[in-house]
């Protein structure tokens, strides 16, 4: 017993304040609805932060190294829509084009690395230009239709509950999710994006190629994206191009609010996890407590700004 | 009340906490005079230009301007008075247009609309006064260097100055544009308008300064009615000081070369044809004014910056230069001038900022532990001695002990070649006498160590050898043997 608790508090150092924020929002919502203190209701949580939780853990990384992405939901679009049309188009077998999706993916990453790193454009515009070439893209290939009628074993990646409660949608994040955090916290490129963040001068006069993680970085949100558009596609059994239209705002508010800042050089998987949960629980509650998703989002606008106002707080009284 | 028109200094002190940077300066400068600033970095002619100018106050003694009491409250204060600073650097706002820029804060208008009009016909008749042929509709980015200045001045007319303090105007100037500046220099004389005139090249002060006065740590050492001083003397009051301060004697009869540059060129001409090596162990100055190109060569030896040719050697073997990571596997690392932007990741931890450079030292595969960054910063951070836990962020450090972090950092992976710029700028005493034993346990383990440093008796206080740089020219390479004078060096770098 005490070794998980030290294990815990070693994977949440420096998330103290969002995970007692997140045990307070759990505390509170179990008092106020009888529904949300459930293992059912977890594991719907749990389901329905996964798109959001993968395209995080790439957020999480442009982050620390002083980024920012703003193409992930235009990209997770892109991803389904190709998968999608190459194999109602072209009868590519449907696992094929889930790996062709996924690549696309990556490769509208690379090319944000590029844009950011060689053509020095500000990561804002690159992957603002991004957001709009890629959901135009993802319209392009079947003039804006949905495409539907996959297999059944596509599907049955986010219903069938394997070991009783858990789908394959669900293993993917929480694989992704330790893998992210071993590579950010015990590979030395991991520890060269904070480095990269506090500062890309010094990194580079310290014998990092900043250029080129930078690339890698973005790249890799892409790839992420792409897995979260096949894993949306599972859920919803159709590909739609408006799937992920502003979930860049939900990734980076979870981010943030997992105690990255937007100045680079801090943040982590822990944290992050924690803000995504976060963001999970206010919307699973606020739904079972019967809000709109109106005051949803006025809610989830306020808690940015407590977690963040704590935090810049915290930073001043040290 | 005094019946003097110009300005009279009276016995001005300042100190920065314990340190006295201006000792009891007096000086006068009268109507159409042309009066020469000089002195070694720090010794006091930017803060006494900056009390005349309005930005810093001074702790005593009293000033007068036209016989009046002048004490200006602001930089505003004194343009009012008629007392501008011109820096060596311009200040101007680059995307608007001259007139913009002379009228910057005071835009002319006209039922509360920017009058254009006026403004262009205003400052084009200050550019006329200045025999300028510059439109004042045209943007300042598009101007050279040496016309972007002489806006400056042109705006410091039209503010009605009459004394103007220039800091370094021909640092970043050619011949013939010096001569210009010199000429419009000379016409403003005689319609009454003086200088307080600030220089490190030397030479040039007989041609346009009707006085010298020099400052040595803050005192007024000498003063001069006319400018025909031979510079010999002139450097002799800049460097010489009562008491020597103490360098360690470091031994080095190596003959083993390790660093070996040949004919290497910037890309953007701050330096050209540099050739020079240097033995194990051995400590080689590299001696030169501001803007000399010192920085430059070292940065570019690191292959922080790139250049259009020449060749480096390391060991008798030609190695790539093209970024710090070939130069750090090559076993050349350098501890940069300004080490707060370009040298700590001061939001950090110790620990991070020693290992972020070793990982391929002490990891035998790319897997980290924290135990194992925590062992090998701590063993860094002991060799230093310095005063601070790995957890630490970097910035809870003092200016000595971010110094030695820095130190560590590198010679934790035991390097061949250590380049020091400006080692000791803005560290106390004590932290500096332990940074030059450093360098002599460096250099008695056989690490080839370069030393860049403005303070001059630093360079020859450490160094076995030394290049001189003038303007990115190799001027020469002295033998500490051979009795290096300060005074001579000062002259080839001036040169």
């Amino acid at each position: 017993m005490e070794n998980i608790i030290n294990f815990t508090k070693r994977v949440f150092r420096g998330t103290q304040g969002t995970f007692l924020g997140l045990i307070v929002l759990t505390i509170f919502f179990s008092l106020a609805s009888p529904y949300f203190f459930s293992a059912r209701n977890f594991i719907n949580i749990l389901d329905q932060v996964t798109v959001l939780g993968i395209m995080a853990l790439g957020m999480t990384a442009v982050i620390i190294i002083g980024g920012i992405d703003l193409s992930v939901g235009s990209i997770l679009a892109l991803s389904m829509m190709v998968t999608g049309w190459v194999w109602d188009a072209f009868g590519v077998p449907l696992h094929y084009a889930c790996l062709i999706g996924i690549f696309i993916g990556s490769i509208a990453g690379l090319i944000n690395g590029l844009l950011v790193s060689y053509l020095k454009l500000p990561a804002f515009i690159a992957t603002l230009a991004m957001l709009s070439a890629a959901r135009g893209l993802a319209n392009i290939f079947t003039d804006g239709k949905q495409i539907y009628g996959f297999p059944e074993w596509l599907t049955n990646l986010s219903v069938v509950r394997h070991f009783g409660f858990i789908p394959v949608t669900m293993l993917v994040f929480i694989f992704l999710t330790i893998l992210c955090w071993f590579l950010l916290k015990y590979r030395k490129e991991g520890r060269n994006l904070y480095a990269i963040g506090g500062n890309p001068e010094v990194a580079r006069l310290s014998g990092i190629n900043v250029k080129g993680t930078t690339v890698v970085v973005y790249t890799i949100s892409g790839f992420l994206s792409g897995i979260a558009g096949i894993l949306l596609t599972a859920r919803l059994n159709t590909c739609v191009p408006q799937a992920g239209f502003t979930y860049e705002l939900d990734v980076i508010a979870a981010v943030v609010i997992g105690g990255a800042s937007l100045n680079g050089g801090v943040g982590g998987i822990a944290g992050t996890i924690v803000g995504v949960f976060i963001i999970g629980v206010l919307r699973n509650g606020l739904n079972l407590l019967g809000f709109s998703p109106f005051v949803q989002g006025v809610v989830i606008g306020a808690v940015i700004v407590f977690a963040v106002a704590l935090d810049t707080f915290k930073k001043k009284e040290r | 009340m005094s019946d003097h028109l110009g300005l009279e200094v009276k016995k001005v002190s300042k100190s920065y906490g314990t340190a006295k940077v201006l000792n009891e300066v007096s000086f006068e400068v009268r109507p159409g005079e042309v009066v020469a600033l000089l002195g070694e970095n720090g010794a006091g002619k930017s803060t006494i230009s900056s009390i005349i100018a309005g930005s810093v106050n001074h702790d005593s003694g009293t000033m007068t301007w036209k016989g009046q009491d002048y004490n200006p409250s602001s930089p505003g204060n004194a343009i009012q008075k008629g007392i501008g600073l011109i820096h060596q650097e311009t200040r101007l706002l680059k995307e608007l247009s001259v007139a913009e820029n002379v009228f910057v804060g005071r835009m002319i208008t006209k039922n509360g609309i920017v009058d254009f009009n006026k403004m262009n016909s205003l400052a084009s008749e200050q550019l006329k006064r200045l025999g300028l042929e510059i439109s004042p509709k045209q943007l300042v980015k598009n101007l050279k260097m040496s016309a972007q200045q002489q806006i400056e001045i042109a705006k410091a007319l039209t503010l009605n100055s009459e004394l103007l303090i220039l800091d370094e105007p021909t640092s970043s100037l050619g011949e013939s544009e010096t001569n210009f500046l010199f000429d419009k220099i000379r016409q403003l004389k005689k319609e009454g308008v003086s200088f307080i005139y600030i220089s490190h090249r030397l030479e040039e002060i007989e041609q346009i300064a009707d006085k010298i006065i020099v400052l040595r740590d803050g005192n007024l050492v000498s003063s001069y009615d006319n400018a025909n001083i031979a510079i010999n003397k002139i450097v002799h009051d800049m460097v010489g000081r009562d008491v020597d301060r103490i360098f360690p004697t470091i031994e080095n009869e190596s003959t083993t070369e390790t660093l070996r540059v040949e004919n290497l060129n910037s890309i953007d001409g701050s330096f050209e044809n540099i050739n020079f090596s240097v033995n194990k162990g051995e400590i080689f100055g590299i001696a030169g004014l501001v803007g000399a190109g010192r920085t430059e060569l070292v940065r570019a030896i690191c292959g922080a910056d790139k250049i259009t040719s020449g060749k480096v050697f390391v060991d008798n073997n030609e190695i790539n230069i093209s970024s710090p990571q070939d130069a750090i596997k090559n076993g050349i690392v350098m501890v940069p001038e300004d080490r707060k932007s370009l040298g700590l990741l001061l939001e950090q931890s110790n620990s991070q900022n020693i290992s972020i450079a070793n990982f391929d030292v002490f990891l035998k595969s790319g897997w980290v532990s924290p135990e194992k960054i925590k062992n090998f910063s701590k063993k860094g951070i002991e060799l230093m001695g310095v005063k601070g836990s790995v957890d630490q962020n970097a910035n809870e450090l003092s200016g000595g002990n971010q110094q030695k972090l820095l130190i560590s950092k590198w010679i934790s992976r035991k390097p061949k070649v250590l380049i020091f710029d400006e080692p000791t700028r803005g560290i106390d005493v004590g932290a500096r006498h332990s940074i030059y034993q450093v360098m002599k346990q460096l250099s008695e383990s056989g690490i080839s160590i370069i030393v860049v440093s403005s303070d001059l008796e630093e360079v020859v206080g450490l160094s076995h050898r030394m290049l001189i740089l003038s303007r990115g020219v190799q001027k020469n390479i002295l033998t500490n043997s051979d009795n290096i004078s300060r005074v001579e060096i000062m002259k080839q770098a001036t040169n």
